[in-house]
């Protein structure tokens, strides 16, 4: 069967959008091909800088006749549900159409559409003008003289040639002829820019992917990756350091040649003082290169390594020599805002204000950057105020949070330097300097350094540990698999950030709606659950300013990450009350609940504890609800098995509330399983709906009880059967 | 790429001005009208009318020049070897694009001494906008080795208006290119004239004192109180000489008269609201509403310049 090469040529197609494009193009030719009634083996796609192309084997030569029958109205219709049907079928009068019969219906008419099929060439000239044309590039332009009219084509960069071959293998392929944007299709296209520009003409996929490789084109983009990866792993063994590995890096790099060739540049090793970091990030960003590390001691080297697209005469000195020297500048950049930020700022004098509102010692670098954040005014948002005022409320929850989380985690701080240093203390100062690498140099340049960078210079400028590791760690953490803080100064500021982030945009009524969450509200709700629950904090939120309805969306946020951690919906649900405001409590309720469930006895007692929610809710509804609320009148009980059952819910309701009392769920849970044998007795012997009225009311109490005591841990009527 | 001795003074590889005559000689022989720089402060070469505004309508239009570009913010008082508040921008502007524009391009790199074979030239994703003009295009960063040398452009849009036929607009850093050809690492080492010995003129020969004064002037010294009467005036004068040039029934003129002059008031408010922002008497909000205003000014000169025999309109 005939194979289809599709091959769309044009000036530089930005890295970023040409896997997209590629799927696309085959996704929407091969779909049209579908559509129209042919069928293929397989599909392939692949993209350069500068071409997207598109390999289908094993299509069929032509789509296959088709008969289609429509169903008319009755011979005695009226005229104009006649003509309706006539033009919707596209004949020319009733002539054309056949009469059936029908035992129900009578006769009517049927439209008999026969359609011829179409070759596959006639498809795909028919189809591409129309995928090239409504092509969903993220950004498209117009050019040259055509673009003087209305309706001119766009594509991403201008569209050069069309090639669109067609045909068996044994034979010569055809062209497969269409016009889209002016631009007529053809069976030539070009090989490198600079290595092999001139024309040549194409038969079918195999000679066009080897053609082009003599002409220095590698269309797999999987396979320019993986020649890179290889390269630059080997030269950077070869020069005995060890290459830092960068997917992202790589996917960009490997769109922005057509050849790649890998090269290793160099610059002085003075550069390297500047943090590894952000060294990367401006080799990186800026120069989309590699950079290398040394094997035995992990730090950063001297070396760099770019890949080039061409196979220089020089064998690459010049164009080594080229990005060493940009590199160079771009380092000599980064060492002076390495240099400036640890350097006082200029007219230190006008952030005395700033300075004393947040206990600032204006000698120090990273204090003058809060002095000058604040100073500045800069907004935070328009209703929520500035940043300085965000800081000081940030300070204020954290020390109030520090003491709570340092009492439940237990953990052994390192130790405190200077005297009175206390937490608080601890906290107050990391929170008023946890903001103050905003109005750094290297933050301006690389804001996804912030926090890191922070905890570099508080570290040079000798603040405690904790103060450093709370200033780094208080975005965390960052998504669902991200780190949480564990210190517990960086736990207190993380968690005020969070805190403060979420009041504040509740209390101006900016939450996320749908798909909307502009201020990443869901993901600092998460950082607060995963914050408490991994270091086992208890926090009653309530306290913290914690809105009801924000409360609502912490047990909505607490479900989605419990279910996804594989907890039952069923069980958050059954022991969830709007009210609990502590997210730890919650959680070990579930756990313990879990385990009771797993035991033969929890899923036997549950079974009895449904049936008595049953009879109750059905009884409730002929006496009112709450109509059994009341206490079991002893005077009335007459088999033993409802005497037992009153005395073990009121025994099991005691060591229930002691269990709780003491924060034991897992104990509470397992008092509550000795119900069992007694709600199983009494179904077994007791018949609930007495005929004397009174009888049943007080049995009904029994089971009321019964209610209550389970309720103090878990609604049974909530959970799945 | 050293210099060789044999090779003439006036080679690209060995004088900036060298590398300035070699750009308009190619070209000029590929059509282009070589103009002079525009006699006005301006922030880039696409300010320049023979840009800005013969990019709009629907005559065909091919002209290159330099033009000295202002950044009062980027001025180092003379002590960084990269940045400038002064520079040279070699603009080229071809409308409509021609379909081998990146050819020409790059055959204007050959000319002053790349070889694309010995070194790596890539066009690297950069979406162009200015919101003073308010204008975008798409195109590229030109890289070579690593190293951005040119923009390449195609305008979208121009003054607010979409451009019918699309222009490409070519802008070469100068003084990079100069430093790269001519392999030096500071720019005031630049061999300005070709010299040598005593002959020999440099970039800080030429600009130095220039550089150190102007950043005094423009962070230090600057009138902020004149400068924010100056953009007033200019503002009010732009749209007065746009009301004052208008199509006329009672006058039977039927095109606008005065575009040019208004366009002129245009790129002195831009340019003033560039000094007060280096003078740092901007706040982030004023910031927004300036540029809005200029763009407005541009926007209205775009829509009369479209009135006008070059805008490609016709009487009756």
């Amino acid at each position: 069967m005939p194979d289809l090469l599709v091959e769309l040529f044009c000036e530089e197609i930005p890295a970023r959008m040409q896997r997209r494009a590629a799927t696309h193009l085959r996704e929407a030719l091969t779909g049209a091909l579908v559509d129209a009634g042919l069928t293929y083996e397989g599909a392939r796609d692949h993209v350069t800088p500068r071409r997207l192309t598109l390999d289908v084997r094993g299509l069929t030569a032509r789509s296959a006749d088709t008969t289609e029958e429509r169903k008319g109205p009755r011979v005695d219709a009226p005229e104009k549900a006649l003509a309706g049907f006539l033009r919707g079928a596209g004949l020319a009068s009733v002539d054309e159409a056949e009469v059936r019969s029908d035992p129900k219906k009578g006769d009517f008419y049927v439209a008999v559409i026969k359609r011829e099929g179409r070759s596959a060439e006639e498809i795909v000239a028919e189809a591409m003008p129309a995928i090239i044309r409504d092509f969903p590039w993220p950004k498209s332009m117009r050019w040259g003289a055509p673009s003087a009219e209305p309706g001119a084509l766009r594509w991403v960069r201008p569209l050069q040639s069309i090639l669109c071959t067609f045909g068996p293998e044994t034979e010569e392929p055809v062209v497969i002829d269409f016009e889209a944007g002016g631009i007529r299709s053809g069976n030539v296209t070009r090989g490198h820019r600079f290595h092999a520009g001139e024309a040549f003409t194409v038969r079918r996929f195999d000679d066009y992917a080897a053609e082009l490789e003599k002409r220095f084109v590698i269309i797999d983009p999987q396979r320019r990756k993986e020649m890179i990866a290889a390269d630059a792993r080997n030269l950077a063994f070869a020069n005995g350091v060890e290459l830092v590995e960068d997917d992202a890096l790589l996917d960009e790099v490997a769109g922005l040649v057509e050849w790649p060739v890998v090269l290793m540049g160099e610059f002085e090793r003075e550069f390297l003082e500047i943090p590894d970091e952000v060294v990367r990030l401006t080799i990186k960003t800026n120069q989309k290169c590699f950079v290398c590390r040394d094997p035995a001691t992990g730090n950063l080297t001297n070396k760099f390594i770019l890949v080039a697209n061409i196979e220089a005469s020089d064998g690459g000195a010049e164009i080594a020599r080229g990005n060493g020297k940009v590199v160079r500048a771009r380092l000599a950049d980064a060492l002076h805002f390495w240099t400036t930020d640890q350097a006082d700022l200029p007219d230190l004098e006008k952030y005395r204000t700033s300075a004393e509102k947040f206990d600032l010692d204006l000698k120090k670098p990273l204090d003058q950057r809060m002095a000058k954040l604040d100073h500045l005014g800069v907004t935070f948002h328009a209703k929520l105020g500035t940043q300085g005022e965000r800081v000081a409320r940030i300070a204020a929850l954290a020390e109030e949070l520090v003491d709570i989380i340092a009492d439940a985690m237990e953990t052994d701080l390192a130790p405190i330097e200077g005297e009175g240093a206390e937490l608080r203390d601890l906290a107050r100062r990391a929170a008023h300097l946890a903001k103050a690498d905003l109005t750094t140099e290297i933050v301006g340049e690389f804001p996804e350094v912030q926090g890191a960078m922070g905890a570099t210079y508080a570290v040079l400028q000798g603040e405690h540990p904790s103060v450093a590791r709370a200033i780094e760690d208080h975005y965390k953490p960052l998504g669902p698999t991200d780190s949480v803080p564990t210190d517990p100064v960086a736990v207190a500021v993380a968690l005020a950030d969070k805190l403060d982030l979420l009041t504040g945009f509740w209390a101006i009524d900016e939450k996320p709606t749908g798909s909307k969450d502009p201020y990443a509200l869901r993901r600092a709700a998460l950082g607060v659950i995963r914050i408490v629950l991994e270091n086992g904090i208890r926090l009653a939120l309530a306290q913290h300013h914690v809105s009801a309805d924000l409360l609502s969306f912490f047990h909505d946020r607490l479900k989605v990450w419990l279910r996804d951690k594989g907890a039952r919906h069923d069980l958050i649900d059954a022991v969830l009350s709007e009210t609990d405001d502590d997210l730890l409590i919650i959680v070990r309720k579930v756990e313990a609940l879990q385990k009771l469930l797993d035991s033969e006895t929890g899923a036997n007692l549950r079974v009895g504890t449904e049936r008595a929610l049953n009879i109750l809710a059905a009884e409730e509804k002929k006496d009112g609800a709450g109509a059994f609320d009341r206490p079991v009148d002893r005077a009335l009980l007459a088999e033993p098995a409802e005497k037992e059952l009153a005395n073990v819910i009121e025994a099991v309701a005691g060591h229930v509330d002691d269990h709780v009392a003491r924060e034991d769920y897992e104990g509470a849970f397992a008092v509550l399983a000795e119900l069992r044998p007694a709600v199983d007795a009494f179904f077994d012997a007791v018949m609930v709906n007495a005929d004397d009225a009174k009888v049943r009311t007080n049995r009904l109490a029994i089971l009321s009880g019964l209610r209550t005591v389970t309720r103090k841990l878990a609604d049974f009527s909530r959970i799945a059967g | 790429m050293t210099a060789h001795t044999s090779i003439d003074a006036q080679h690209p590889t060995r004088s900036f001005q060298g590398l300035i005559l070699t750009l308009h000689d190619y070209w000029a022989r590929h059509g282009c009208a070589i103009l002079q720089p525009y006699d006005m402060e301006v922030g880039a070469g696409t300010f320049h009318p023979a840009t800005t505004l013969r990019s709009l309508g629907p005559r065909s239009w091919k002209a290159a020049y330099v033009q000295p570009s202002r950044r009062p913010t980027d001025g180092r008082y003379g002590e960084n070897p990269n940045r400038l508040q002064h520079y040279y921008q070699y603009q080229v502007i071809l409308k409509p694009s021609p379909p081998d524009l990146q050819e020409l391009y790059l055959g204007s790199l050959r000319a002053i001494g790349i070889d694309p074979l010995l070194h790596d030239i890539r066009f690297v994703e950069d979406d162009w906008e200015s919101p003073t003009l308010g204008a975008w295009g798409l195109g590229w960063e030109c890289w070579c080795d690593g190293m951005e040398v040119s923009q390449f452009t195609y305008f979208q849009q121009v003054c607010g208006i979409e451009c019918a036929p699309v222009s490409g607009e070519l802008t070469y850093g100068l003084e990079r290119l100069a430093m790269y050809v001519q392999n030096v690492d500071n720019v005031y080492d630049l061999n300005f004239n070709g010299g040598e010995g005593d002959d020999k003129i440099t970039y800080g020969d030429v600009f130095m004192q220039a550089e150190q004064e102007y950043s005094r002037h423009n962070f230090e010294y600057a009138d902020t109180a004149m400068l924010m009467r100056h953009f007033e005036d200019a503002e009010a004068e732009c749209r007065a000489l746009l009301a004052a040039g208008a199509p006329d029934d009672a006058s039977n003129a039927q095109l606008h008269r005065c575009v040019l002059p208004a366009y002129d008031q245009c790129i002195k408010a831009s340019h003033v609201f560039n000094l007060l922002d280096a003078r740092g008497v901007i706040s982030v909000t004023e910031r927004q509403s300036y540029i809005l205003r200029v763009r407005d000014l541009a926007k209205a000169c775009g829509e009369a310049f479209l009135m006008t025999d070059a805008g490609g309109a016709k009487p009756g």
